[in-house]
Parts: structure tokens; C-alpha cells; sequence
């Protein structure tokens, strides 16, 4: 299992909106939606106006051809002459202040993609700065019998001429070369270059907690290091990749939406060319530059233009929780999780269990107990041990330890742990029935109060510690029972409360036996548990739980936490587990905190939640459009059609030149909504929907009238409109 | 089994199964129909006929002009709607005019009618109903409106010589109410009316 | 006016009555049909003789194959017998009709559109009627009942690879739905005066001296399915507007419930072979909702009668029958209009210009409250797919339906469903105008009405062509080689295009699992959902037909 350290970082702020567990430092300039910031994305924003690019975004491709031609036509007008639109004459600046506008508007849909990427590369560069070629010392021919290849013979190479499988050693003060596993060894190690945490960690052969990464610089002792990545794929490789954007995929859903987008652009591309032979019936034939403009108006450009930020900001938002996801799927995944597995140490537990109570038997009294208890625990180093000082202090008991005590250290074969006084008294605490039997005989009265004490304890989840003295006579005495208690941490059970609110249902997973698990799953607040868990029954439940149509997410951080991490549909290894276990995931936590596995879920909704309610008001914008646009294309044909114009707009051009005013200005003012995404709480579904319907639904239909007429009030001042 | 070889066989499926099928809906279930129609209700299904003296004038539910030769309304009789089916009432040609509400001919026609109406029965043009001056949508419609009826009552009474107050009467008497009181509008059956009148001395 | 207001009322709240009474059993029979695994000894034999094992499921493309070849079938078996009418039994004495008509005819009847662009009282026998078309009437909407509930299943079956089997389907709406409740409503008209005989033309001399014709023929047995089965073709040219297709005000609210008691009752079926009555009921509201919404808008709009012509006549009455007025002509066209019948009791062409306008609205909602039957609930569900999308992603999940996820496959077959008839309809008009040569004969030989009325009934006619209505504003010719042949092909396309997609992504959803329902979920059966499939429905369909509504009717209403 993995050690949790309660760091600043992890501490959750359920109330903030942009999901907790954020760093306050990160958190500062992440929301800061800076004037620099656009100014240092604008030269990307120009090179993104390449049509093989644009091409990937129909949306905005459609833009940029309309943007293009108004373009031609404006710069032709003043030869070949204005067209009237449906026999209106339009102000002579009318294409030209069209064309500048549409050129905006494709250059706003790039800025928000470049504003998106710009915050992943200053991260992406202190990273790069670790991969700068370091020297590799390998072992040319590594043999197991020289495990710590002392003896053997080592070159120096570059570390970007590593391959997999080759052995390097190195040493204090060095940097590590490449991802690899100890395979001798131990060493302090700091990652913060990647982790961006100061404390070093411990980093040894054997277990889970063999593997480290390349760049980070070994702080002590010697290690023999097996590299396990190709060249230019370690993991730092991989994490520049992400937080650059530049491997990224269209996500499942993007997909989908992108589907729609499409096919929403083309009904209206169909509206748009059908448009002017009807018109022509009854003489109302538009101009190019005006059936152009109704076209940009109605392809939804609001969420075409931020889609790609949306999510380049979702995977952002995640590094700023110090978590690597191999892909964006994996972060959709995460918001579509319905099954939480945790671990119950060190996620649902602090970990370690507290002496919380002493209770006496065979009428012993408390301050014999608790004396015995405290001393026999004063030489024992395990947190149990200093709990139960802790406690026995709190009760007021500070005799001081004898000297010329023998320490007897718990073993696997004893089970108990104790002092042996240089009186030739012994004091014993340890499993009920290796303190039994080191007693020898006890009343069948006595045992019966023992045992009825130690049921109760188990029952309430928690671990009976019998106490026990010898005295110098030989005589041997039960003096009561330690109540251990696996402590659960804070604030766990509103979080739980939370994620069945969201639809998640909580499996809490332990090694304990039912009772225990069951009295621990109860005050924890999951919904469930697994208890006396195997590495197979985990893999099993992970299966059940996916045949009945549930997406599983768990957190592993051991080399047999590999095989389910790889079955779960959301794996988080932690950053301090083995390799096979980062490998086998497809999320890497670089801060090892199980309990991040709750903002993960958080950030993948807010990602679904943030596209849905952009397309939604992009959508409801069109309303607003129309109503500004058709009384301007055809009202001078067909007068009846003013009535409709009911935001009062001033003329037919200032009408138009509004509308794609507005939805121009309307992609840069979310923009930091795309980047920050869309407030989240954890509610049930339905009001959920009923909020961003109201918001994004219902303001996007507000929101555009007022907006383009405060725009047309404007626009009327320039002369001609 | 190759695609094509399925479609072949789905199509042959299809060609059984078009031909059992169109002798059962096509063939058996409308003489089905028509045998218990004339079986049990014969009277409506051969058209509603009505007799006169033994002798067939015409259908309650099919309506008829009521002009001479040359299309004149004829003053002695219950004038039906304007009829846009063939020219005019033609049985063999149900239509509407498919006028729209702004079409010129329409909106002439309908100032013509009214002129006409106008003199005919000395009503303002205020007084006359809409369907007087409108072609129903079958152009066979056998009913008129109960205002329009009683519009030309003083018309009929005159042209017959007889005294108002029974044609008002008689008309009142042939109002049909609507079809359980919400149903439709209430109506006045020419051909019926018109019957009723001829009989009346 | 308080007056109306009430009659309108009691009218809608008849209906409402009647259909809520309807919509459990009707729904859990239909939800029985085509979940039973017995066949009746009759069907048994009609599987054997078309060498059909009944036991077996399709593929979805199996289960298309099979649609299309029973259409392509259908549609040249009527094509032909139009073709060589004269030597028919019964043909009146009338000729074959021309190629492009009987094309058009033939797709028209096989696509459940029933668009006439021919006057039948002069142009077809009653072999024609009733072999040809009135068998097309019943299995064009078996096919549309069958293609809906195959989709269903793709809901309710889990990782299969198959939705059914189309004979089977097809064999059961019709032998176990249509036909019975065909049988009883055809007696029900019957009793109010529709005529069933062979009569022919009868020449009669009225007792004002002149002559006067009485048409004959077997219209109880057609009308009965052209209601039912929301086909909409009429045995006589004024459709329901014919005293003898529709003699009294009482007939004329059965007609209306004809045509809308399989459409709002499968939304029942729908939710109970999903397992879930009350997601049916959310479909179900969803079509009550906007079905009562649109028919007060046009009921206000022909109340109101505004325009010159109704002005100055005092009502808007030109092209309605007085026995209907004002309010029963308007329930009839919003229900004609909004189940994709297209049958007609007033002339649309003389509605006011927003009374006309709503019943093209409501085609251009694609039909979907409640729709054709199978075609409105198949329509729905695929916006509703839609709408699950966005909102989905608004409450940050993988957007799913009843346990399906909605991905980029079933996304690019929603999309590709709702893009297809709009892009007919626009194109279709638009080519109308575009074309020099098709454009001087549109306005000089079809166009009817002057102005922009004229404009409307192209529009008009190619938003029902592709929608699969077959109202009109009937005073455009579209007796035409133009007309004939593009409102041919938007239906035909209008038709097998959705039903394309819509069989494929039933094929999709089949194959997945279903995912559970948990707090995260979005609910689909709350009023919530309710109003937010409203909004997409009415949202998407606005912005697309916004700028044609504002040349037309917009344009001319608000003169």
C-alpha cells in the first residue's frame, strides 16, 4: 500500500466550483484569464488561419471560406459595383466591415485553442528542461550474481541513446536517465521536477515502490536501475506530449458532437443556398456577403469555435491536479464512471489504527491497564504503539520507562509485543489468543468476558489488543483489552454523499474480515464493500460490475493492482507504484492520493457538462439571430416582415453586421468559460439539466437579443448603417 | 447466402406475399364491407338517397344547385353555397376553389356574391353570412347555414306567394343542431328544406 | 367567440378522453402482438405459402432487404395496374393514366404519403382504388408500425444481432391491427352515411328541374384504412371534405380519432417492451403537448380569419363545409397535418395564411405528434435521441437512452435522419424555381394562386412530398412531368432514407448492453424531458424553416 502524506495540495475545498483539490497556486493562475495571456496566443492564432488546418474544424472552415470570399468580393465591389440585397441598397462599408468581422471570428475560434495550449507549454517546457541529455552510466553486461554490479564493467553513454532493458547505476546527486525499475538498492529520490512536491521519497528494489522517472535526481545512496521505456517515449516524453495538446485525440463524444455540429452547419448550409431561387419567386434575392453572413449566424460557430479548448482544458485541469491521463477517453471515461473502487487504507482510512479506549477484565482496574498498556508500548515504534502512549498520556498516566527493560518486538510467530522488566515481570500486549495461551490457564468466566469484550470491538470495525502481565512469580493475569480503531478520515461521507448524489455508487475494498469491513463500509458511508480482498476477487468484482453495465474506476498503485487497473475502465496508478502499474492504467496520480480518484470523476463531467451547455446556447443563440437577420434580408420585399424585427434594430446592414458582431464577440467572451468549464455541483441528474437548461438554454436566447442590440446601437453611429 | 441470392429471395417472398395479401385486403375485405353494408345498412350505403314520389331527386348528403339552365338562381328555391365542383354541385367532380385568402378572384367573386345576394334578397352586405359567399371545400356541400337560410326566407316567400312567416317557420323547423350539442355547427339541409317547401301551400 | 372557445374545448378534451382511454389497452395489446411468440393458425399458413419461418429474427439489414423488396414490389404492381386500367373490371370507363402519374401515384400510395396530383373521382376505377391502393393503404402503414417497432426493440433487446423479422411484423400490424379495427370503423362510417357500393355515377333530375350526379363506389372500406392506417388518400377528390367520405360532424371526430388512436397508443407499446410504461408515457405527453398547442394556434388563426378574403366574407369558410365550421375543419387539418394522413376535410390552400401555415408547420415538425403510425413514434425517438445528446452531455455522461449510449455511430444516424427531409424539401422547392424551363411552367401551368400563396403551394407540396403527409395546397397542378417525377422522388427518399437510418441505428442499439440507471442518469419520463424534447423538436425545426415560413405564409400574414 501506498503511503499517503496529507499534503496542502490534497486538501479538498468542496465548495469550490472549479472542483476541489486544487493547489491555491495553480488555482490563482489557472482562473486568471489574463490580457497577456491572449496576447502571447495570438501569433499561434494566425498560424492556426492555415486551411489544412481549419479543415479539421468544419465548422470553422465554413467561416473562413465565407470569410475568404466576402473577402474577394468586397476588394471587387468597387469595379464590378455593390449588389443590392433584395433591393435595399446596403451601406458601402457593409462587405467590407463584414469581411473584417468574419476574419475575427475565425481568429477568435483560433485564439481559444491557442489560450488553451499556451497554459499547457510553460509546463511543458520546465519538463522539456529535465530532458535535456543527461550521461547514462551503463552496465554493459549486467549479471544477476553482481546484483549491485559493482564488479561489473559500466560505459558512459547519452541517455537518450538508452533502449529498453538496459541497466544503468546511478548515484547521489545524479540524474536519473530514463523511466526505469531498482533492481538494486535504495535511494531518496526528488521528483519534484514532476511532481512539483519538495519532500523527497524513498524509492527501493523489491515491492511497490521500485519504479522511477527519468529526470528526477536521486538524492542519496546508490540504485541499479532497469530502464523500461524506448527513447522518446519515457513518461516525461508522454507528459509533454499531453499538456501540449499535440497527441490529442478526438474523445468518443467529441466525435459525436462533432457529428452534430456537422450536420447542423450542412441543414443550414442547405437552408442558405435554397434560400435565394425561392426569394426569387417574389423578387427578394439577397446578396453574396448577406446570405454569407446569415450562414456564419446559424452554424453553430460558438461551440465549433471552443470545442477544441474545451477539451485541451480538461486535460489541463487535470495536470493542475498533479494527474496524467494517457488519453482524453480516459477523462470522458472518468465523468461516465458509475462504480468507485477505493481502497480502504490509506483512502477511506488514514492507514493506521488508534488506540481509542482501554477496557479492563477480571477486575483489573484502569490504571493498571492502562500503566501496562502504555509501557509495553513505549519502545514500540508502529503508529499503534505510539497511539496507545498517546491515549494512556491523555488519561494522565507519564510513568517514566524502567531502565534495564528488555524490548520484545512483535513477530509473525508471537503475535504479541511487550517489555520484560529487569524485576522479571513481563508485560504482553497482542492478539487475544496469543496473549491467552501465554497466560495459560484463565477462568472459562474470565475468557467469556474476554471474548464478549473483544466481539464488541470487532464488531464496530475495530482491532481488540489484549493486555497482559507476568509477574515476577510467574503469575500471569489478564488486565483488559485495547480498543484499536481504524480511523476514517474527514469529510469522507459528505464526499460519498456527493458521488451517490452524482450516481456513483462507492465499493470500499479491504483486507479485513467482514465484520470489521462491514463496521468500517457503515461509518465511512460507502455503499458497499469487498471484504478479505484478493488481488483476483478485486479483478473479479471489477468484471461484475462491468457486465452489468457499470464503468469501473479504481486506484493501484502494486504490481498485482496491474491486471485490474488494466481491466477498470478508469486506472489510476499512483506515481509511486511500480511500473506495470503505471503502465497498466490509463491515468498516472503524481501526488499518490487515492481520494483524488473523486476529482478525476469531477473534472470528466465538467468536461461532458461544459460542451453540452456551449453547444446548447450556441444553439439558442440562432433564435435571436434569425430575428435580427430575416426582417433585414427580406422586410424591404415584403414589409409585413418588420414585425418581426423586434429588437428595433436600426437598418438592414446594422442588423446584419450586429448579428455576426455578436457572435464574434460572443466565442471570446467564453472563453474562459471554455478554459474553466462550466460550474459543477454534485446534484442528481435532473437538477443538474434543469440548471444548465436554464442558463444556457434559456440565456442563450436571451442573451443574444440584448447583446446585438446594445451592438446595433452602436453600429447605427457609423454612417451608412 | 450471397446478397444477391437473398434479395431474389426476399423479393419473391415479397411478390407471394403482395398477391395473398391483395386478395385478402383487396378483394375480400371490401366485399366483406359492402356486404354488410348493404345488408345492414342499405340506406347509406347506396348514397342517402332520397325519393320523391317513388322517384330518386338526389342524396341528403350530396348537395345541388339550384339554378335554371343558364346558372341563374332560381328565386323560388333555397339557394345552396357557391360550389367550386365543376361548374357548380357537379357530382362527378368533387373541389374546393383552392383560393387563398388573398387571391384577387376570390376576393372579387366574394364582392360579387354579395352584390348579388344584396339585391336579390334586399339584405345589407353587413347581414350576409360568410358561407353564403364562399365555395364549401367539397363544392357538394348540402347544407347551409341556418342564418343564410333564414336570410332568404322573405326571397322564397315572395317568389312562391306565400307567407313569410310559415317559410320562416318551416326553415326553423329543418335547423339541425350540432351532433350531441358540441359537434359541428348547426345546419339547414337544402335539398330537404327545399323538398319541404314544395309541399307547402 | 366565448362560444367557440368552449365548443373547442369540449371537442379537444372528447378526444383527449377518448384516447386516454384508449392508450393502455390499445398499447399493451400492440406492445402483445409483437412480443408473442404464438402465430395464429391463419398466419401460420400465409408464412407457409410465402416460405417465411416465422421463428426467425433478421439483421437490420436483413429486416431493410426485406422492406424494400416487399415496396419496390408494391410499387410496381401499382405503377402497372394504373398503366393498363382500361382493360380492369370496373374502370368506369376510364383510361390508363400517364407514365409520370402513374409513377408518382404508385411511390405515393407505397410511401404511405398518398399524395394525389390526380383528381380519383375522374381518373382511377375501383379496381385501381381499392386492389391497387386500398391493399397499399394497409401494408404501407404496416411497414411504418413495423419499422418503429423494430427500433423499439433495438431499445429493449440486449447485445442481439437481430430486431425482429419483417414478415412476421408486417403480417401481425396488418392481420392483427389494421384489419379488425378497419373492419369496426368501416361499419362505424358506414352507419353515418358513407357510402359501400358499385354503383358508378347515378344521374339523377332534381325536383328543380335541372339533373344532378351521385358518385357510387366502395368508400366505407377505403376510408376506414386511409384513417386508421394515416394515409390520407381520398376515393374522391375533396377527400373528407365529400359528404359521402364524411357525411356528418360525428363521423368527422371518428375520422379524427381514426387517425390518431394507433399513433398515441404506441408509445404505450413503446414503454412496454422497454420495460418502462412511464418512458412511453413522456413520448406520449410530448405528442399531447404540442399537438394541443398546434391545433389552438390554427383553430385561433381560422377563427380569427384574417385576410382580405375572409375579411370581407365575415369568416374564414371558403373551402370548408358548413356541417364541420370553423373548429371541426381545424382539429381535422392540425390531426391530418401533425399524423402525416394528409387527408382533408377543408381546403388548406383557403386557410388563412397562418391557419395555412401551421399545417405546414406541422408537417415540417416531421410529423411527430404523434405522427404516422410507426412513422410518428420511429420520428420522435429519433429526436429524441438528439435531444438525450445534448442534455446528456449536460449533466456530464456519455449521453445514453434507456440504457443505450449515444455515440458517434448513433449520432451519425440521428443526424443523417433529421438532415434528410429538410434537405428534400428545400432542394425540391428550390429546384422548382431554379430551373429556367421547370420554373416558367411551375408559375404559368402549376402555381395557382397569385403571389406569394403561390410560392406556399410548391412549398407546400414538397414539405408533404418529403414528409410523407400528401395534403396540398391542392390548387397547384401538380399533374405535372415536374411535380409528378420530383415529388416523386422526395417521397421515395422521404420514405426508405429514414427508414434506413432509423433500421441501421435500431441494428446499433440491439447490439449494446444496457447500462444501468443510476442517480447520475439523465431521467427520460419526467415532464423535464418533456420540455426539453419540446424544445429540440420545435428548436431544430424552427431554425431550419424559419426563412422559407418567412417567405411564405409569414410574409403574406403578416401583410
Amino acid at each position: 500500500m501506498s503511503t499517503t502524506t496529507e499534503t496542502p495540495r490534497i486538501t479538498p475545498t468542496p465548495d469550490d466550483g472549479t472542483g476541489p483539490g486544487q493547489r491555491p497556486s495553480t488555482k490563482a493562475s489557472s482562473s486568471a484569464f489574463s490580457f497577456a495571456q491572449l496576447v502571447a496566443a495570438l501569433p499561434g492564432a494566425f498560424r492556426k488561419l492555415d486551411p489544412r488546418q481549419m479543415v479539421r474544424n468544419p465548422v470553422m472552415f465554413i467561416v473562413e471560406v465565407g470569410a475568404a470570399l466576402t473577402t474577394l468580393i468586397a476588394i471587387a465591389e468597387p469595379f464590378i459595383g455593390r449588389a443590392d440585397s433584395a433591393g435595399q441598397p446596403l451601406a458601402p462599408s457593409f462587405t467590407v466591415g463584414i469581411a473584417i468581422w468574419l476574419w475575427i471570428t475565425v481568429l477568435f475560434a483560433n485564439l481559444a485553442e491557442s489560450v488553451a495550449e499556451g497554459r499547457g507549454k510553460a509546463q511543458a517546457q520546465s519538463l522539456r528542461a529535465t530532458r535535456t541529455s543527461t550521461l547514462a552510466r551503463r552496465v554493459i553486461q549486467y549479471s544477476q550474481t553482481d546484483a549491485s554490479a559493482e564488479a561489473t564493467a559500466i560505459e558512459e553513454v547519452s541517455s537518450a541513446d538508452l533502449t529498453l532493458g538496459d541497466v544503468v547505476v546511478v548515484v547521489a546527486g545524479e540524474v536519473i536517465p530514463g523511466d526505469g525499475d531498482i533492481i538494486f538498492g535504495i535511494a531518496s529520490v526528488d521528483e519534484s521536477a514532476i511532481t512539483g512536491e519538495s519532500a523527497p521519497v524513498v524509492r527501493e528494489f523489491g515491492g511497490d515502490r521500485s519504479a522511477v522517472t527519468g529526470g528526477t535526481r536521486v538524492l542519496s545512496d546508490r540504485v541499479v536501475i532497469r530502464i523500461t521505456s524506448k527513447p522518446g517515449e519515457t513518461f516525461v516524453d508522454r507528459m509533454i506530449r499531453l499538456v501540449e495538446g499535440a497527441s490529442r485525440q478526438k474523445t468518443p463524444n467529441e466525435i459525436a458532437l462533432n457529428i452534430l455540429l456537422a450536420s447542423l452547419s450542412i441543414v443550414f448550409l442547405v437552408v442558405v443556398l435554397t434560400l435565394n431561387p425561392m426569394a426569387s419567386y417574389a423578387g427578394g434575392v439577397n446578396s453574396i456577403p448577406v446570405l454569407i453572413a446569415l450562414l456564419v449566424c446559424l452554424i453553430p460557430t460558438t461551440i465549433g469555435a471552443l470545442l477544441s479548448a474545451i477539451g485541451i482544458a480538461g486535460m489541463d485541469r487535470l495536470v493542475q491536479h498533479n494527474v496524467l491521463a494517457m488519453s482524453g477517453r480516459a477523462v470522458e471515461a472518468a465523468g461516465d464512471v458509475t462504480t468507485l473502487l477505493l481502497d480502504k487504507t490509506g483512502t477511506i482510512t488514514y492507514g493506521n489504527r488508534r488506540a481509542t479506549e482501554f477496557v479492563t477484565v477480571g477486575g483489573a482496574t484502569l490504571t493498571q491497564l492502562v500503566s501496562v498498556a502504555r509501557l509495553s508500548s513505549l519502545s514500540d515504534p508502529t503508529p499503534e504503539g505510539s497511539s496507545v502512549v498517546t491515549l494512556a498520556e491523555q488519561m494522565g498516566h507519564t510513568e517514566e520507562s524502567v531502565a534495564g527493560a528488555v524490548i520484545v518486538p512483535f513477530t509473525a510467530q508471537t503475535r504479541m509485543s511487550g517489555l520484560d522488566l529487569p524485576d522479571g515481570s513481563q508485560l504482553r500486549k497482542g492478539a487475544g489468543s496469543s496473549v491467552a495461551s501465554w497466560v495459560g490457564s484463565v477462568s472459562p468466566a474470565l475468557l467469556a468476558e474476554l471474548t464478549s469484550v473483544e466481539t464488541r470491538i470487532s464488531q464496530s470495525g475495530g482491532t481488540p489488543l489484549v493486555v497482559a502481565t507476568r509477574d515476577s512469580t510467574g503469575k500471569a493475569r489478564v488486565l483488559g483489552v485495547i480498543h484499536l480503531k481504524d480511523v476514517v478520515k474527514e469529510g469522507l461521507r459528505e464526499r460519498f454523499a456527493d458521488l451517490r448524489a452524482m450516481g456513483i455508487r462507492t465499493v470500499m475494498i479491504t483486507g479485513d474480515n467482514p465484520l470489521t469491513a462491514k463496521a468500517i463500509a457503515a461509518e465511512a458511508g460507502v455503499d458497499d464493500f469487498l471484504a478479505e480482498a484478493t488481488p483476483e476477487d478485486k479483478m473479479e468484482l471489477i468484471k461484475k460490475e462491468q457486465a452489468g453495465g457499470n464503468l469501473v474506476a479504481m486506484t493501484g498503485d502494486g504490481t498485482n493492482d496491474a491486471p485490474a487497473l488494466a481491466q477498470a475502465d478508469v486506472g489510476v496508478a499512483m506515481n509511486t507504484g511500480t511500473s506495470a502499474a503505471k503502465e497498466a492504467g490509463n491515468m498516472v496520480d503524481l501526488d499518490s492520493d487515492p481520494t483524488k480518484l473523486i476529482d478525476i470523476v469531477r473534472i470528466g463531467k465538467q468536461l461532458l457538462i461544459t460542451r453540452g451547455s456551449l453547444t446548447t446556447f450556441s444553439i439558442a443563440n440562432d433564435v435571436a439571430k434569425y430575428f435580427a437577420i430575416i426582417p433585414a434580408m427580406f422586410a424591404g420585399v415584403f414589409p409585413g416582415l418588420a414585425v418581426l424585427n423586434i429588437m428595433g434594430l436600426h437598418s438592414p446592414a446594422s442588423a446584419i453586421l450586429s448579428a455576426i458582431i455578436f457572435n464574434a464577440l460572443v466565442i471570446i467572451a467564453l472563453i474562459p468559460l471554455a478554459l474553466k468549464g462550466v460550474k459543477y455541483r454534485a446534484v442528481s441528474a435532473s437538477s443538474v439539466l434543469s440548471r444548465n437548461l436554464l442558463v444556457y438554454g434559456l440565456g442563450g436566447i436571451i442573451v443574444p437579443f440584448i447583446g446585438i442590440k446594445l451592438i446595433d446601437l452602436i453600429v447605427s453611429l457609423i454612417p451608412g448603417f | 447466402m450471397s446478397t444477391i441470392s437473398g434479395q431474389f429471395r426476399h423479393t419473391w417472398t415479397a411478390i407471394r406475399a403482395l398477391a395473398i395479401l391483395t386478395v385478402v385486403l383487396g378483394i375480400i375485405f371490401p366485399l366483406a364491407i359492402t356486404a354488410i353494408g348493404q345488408v345492414a345498412f342499405p340506406a347509406q350505403a347506396n348514397g342517402s338517397l332520397v325519393k320523391v314520389d317513388g322517384k330518386v331527386v338526389g342524396s341528403s348528403l350530396i348537395g345541388q344547385s339550384w339554378v335554371d339552365a343558364d346558372g341563374n338562381a332560381l328565386p323560388e328555391w333555397f339557394q345552396s353555397r357557391p360550389s367550386a365542383a365543376g361548374d357548380g354541385y357537379d357530382g362527378g367532380a368533387s373541389s374546393g376553389s383552392n383560393y387563398g385568402p388573398e387571391n384577387p378572384d376570390l376576393i372579387q367573386a366574394i364582392k360579387d356574391r354579395q352584390a348579388a345576394i344584396s339585391a336579390s334578397d334586399g339584405v345589407s352586405v353587413a347581414q350576409i353570412p360568410a358561407d353564403a359567399v364562399t365555395a364549401s371545400g367539397s363544392g357538394l356541400d348540402p347544407h347551409i347555414s341556418p342564418a343564410y337560410a333564414l336570410l332568404q326566407v322573405d326571397r322564397v316567400a315572395k317568389a312562391r306567394g306565400l307567407d313569410a312567416a310559415d317559410v320562416k317557420s318551416l326553415v326553423e323547423s329543418k335547423i339541425q343542431g350540432r351532433d350531441l350539442g358540441y359537434l359541428g355547427e348547426p345546419t339547414v339541409n337544402v335539398l330537404q328544406l327545399n323538398i319541404a317547401l314544395s309541399t307547402l301551400k | 367567440m366565448t362560444a367557440n372557445v368552449w365548443l373547442f374545448i369540449a371537442q379537444l378534451a372528447t378526444i383527449a378522453v377518448i384516447l386516454v382511454l384508449v392508450y393502455r389497452p390499445l398499447g399493451d395489446y400492440m406492445a402483445m402482438v409483437f412480443t408473442s411468440p404464438k402465430n395464429l393458425r391463419v398466419e401460420r399458413g400465409f408464412y407457409r405459402l410465402i416460405g417465411v419461418n416465422a421463428a426467425s429474427e433478421q439483421s437490420w439489414p436483413a429486416y431493410l432487404r426485406s422492406i424494400l423488396a416487399f415496396s419496390a414490389v408494391g410499387i410496381l404492381v401499382v405503377y402497372a395496374m394504373q398503366r393498363v386500367q382500361e382493360i380492369l373490371p370496373y374502370s368506369l370507363g376510364l383510361p390508363a393514366t400517364s407514365e409520370h402519374l402513374s409513377f408518382n401515384t404508385a411511390i405515393s400510395f407505397v410511401t404511405n404519403t398518398n399524395w394525389q396530383s390526380y383528381s380519383p373521382d375522374v381518373t382511377l376505377g375501383y379496381t385501381v382504388q381499392f386492389a391497387g391502393l386500398a391493399v397499399q393503404n394497409f401494408v404501407s402503414a404496416a411497414v411504418g408500425i413495423a419499422v418503429a417497432v423494430a427500433l423499439v426493440r433495438g431499445f429493449a433487446y440486449k447485445r442481439s444481432g437481430t430486431i425482429g423479422n419483417f414478415w412476421v411484423d408486417m403480417t401481425r400490424s396488418t392481420l392483427r391491427i389494421l384489419l379488425p379495427f378497419s373492419v369496426l370503423a368501416a361499419i362505424i362510417l358506414l352507419a353515418g352515411g358513407v357510402i359501400q357500393n358499385f354503383s358508378g355515377f347515378q344521374d339523377v333530375s332534381t325536383i328543380a328541374g335541372g339533373s344532378a350526379t351521385i358518385p357510387g363506389g366502395p368508400v366505407a372500406s377505403q376510408e376506414a384504412i386511409k384513417l386508421l392506417g394515416t394515409n390520407g388518400g381520398g376515393f374522391f377528390n375533396a377527400n373528407s371534405a365529400h359528404p359521402f367520405e364524411n357525411p356528418t360532424p360525428w363521423t368527422n371526430m371518428v375520422q379524427i380519432l381514426l387517425m390518431l388512436v394507433i399513433p398515441f397508443a404506441l408509445p404505450r407499446t413503446f414503454g412496454r417492451m422497454v420495460g418502462d410504461n412511464r418512458q412511453g408515457l413522456a413520448i406520449a405527453g410530448t405528442m399531447a403537448t404540442l399537438f394541443a398547442v398546434s391545433v389552438s394556434l390554427m383553430t385561433w388563426a381560422e377563427l380569427h380569419g384574417a385576410g382580405t378574403a375572409p375579411q370581407l366574407a365575415g369568416a374564414a369558410m371558403e373551402g370548408k363545409e358548413d356541417r364541420f365550421g370553423i373548429i371541426g375543419s381545424t382539429i381535422f387539418g392540425t390531426t391530418s397535418t401533425i399524423t402525416s394522413t394528409g387527408a382533408v376535410n377543408s381546403m388548406h390552400d383557403s386557410f388563412t395564411s397562418l391557419g395555412g401555415g401551421m399545417a405546414m408547420l406541422n408537417i415540417m415538425l416531421g410529423e411527430l405528434a404523434p405522427g404516422g403510425v410507426g412513422s410518428g413514434l420511429y420520428g420522435i425517438l429519433m429526436i429524441a435521441i438528439i435531444a438525450v445528446f445534448v442534455a446528456g452531455l449536460m449533466v456530464g455522461r456519455t449521453p445514453e437512452y434507456l440504457g443505450k449510449k449515444i455515440g458517434a455511430r448513433e449520432m451519425k444516424l440521428a443526424s443523417l435522419y433529421i438532415l434528410a427531409t429538410p434537405t428534400l424539401v428545400l432542394a425540391g422547392t428550390a429546384l422548382s424555381f431554379a430551373i429556367p424551363a421547370v420554373r416558367s411552367d411551375v408559375t404559368s401551368t402549376s402555381i395557382w394562386n397569385p403571389g406569394l400563396h403561390g410560392f406556399t403551394e410548391v412549398l407546400y407540396a414538397f414539405t408533404s412530398a418529403a414528409n410523407n403527409n400528401g395534403s396540398a395546397f391542392a390548387g397547384l397542378t401538380a399533374n405535372t412531368p415536374w411535380f409528378n417525377t420530383a415529388l416523386g422522388v422526395a417521397m421515395l427518399l422521404g420514405r426508405f432514407l429514414p427508414i434506413v437510418f432509423v433500421l441501421a441505428l435500431a441494428g446499433s442499439l440491439a447490439k449494446q448492453d444496457r447500462v444501468p440507471v443510476t442517480n447520475g442518469t439523465l431521467p427520460t419520463h419526467r415532464p423535464q424531458f418533456v420540455v426539453l424534447l419540446l424544445g429540440v423538436i420545435v428548436i431544430v425545426t424552427a431554425l431550419t424553416y424559419f426563412p422559407v415560413l418567412a417567405l411564405g405564409p409569414l410574409a403574406e400574414g403578416l401583410l
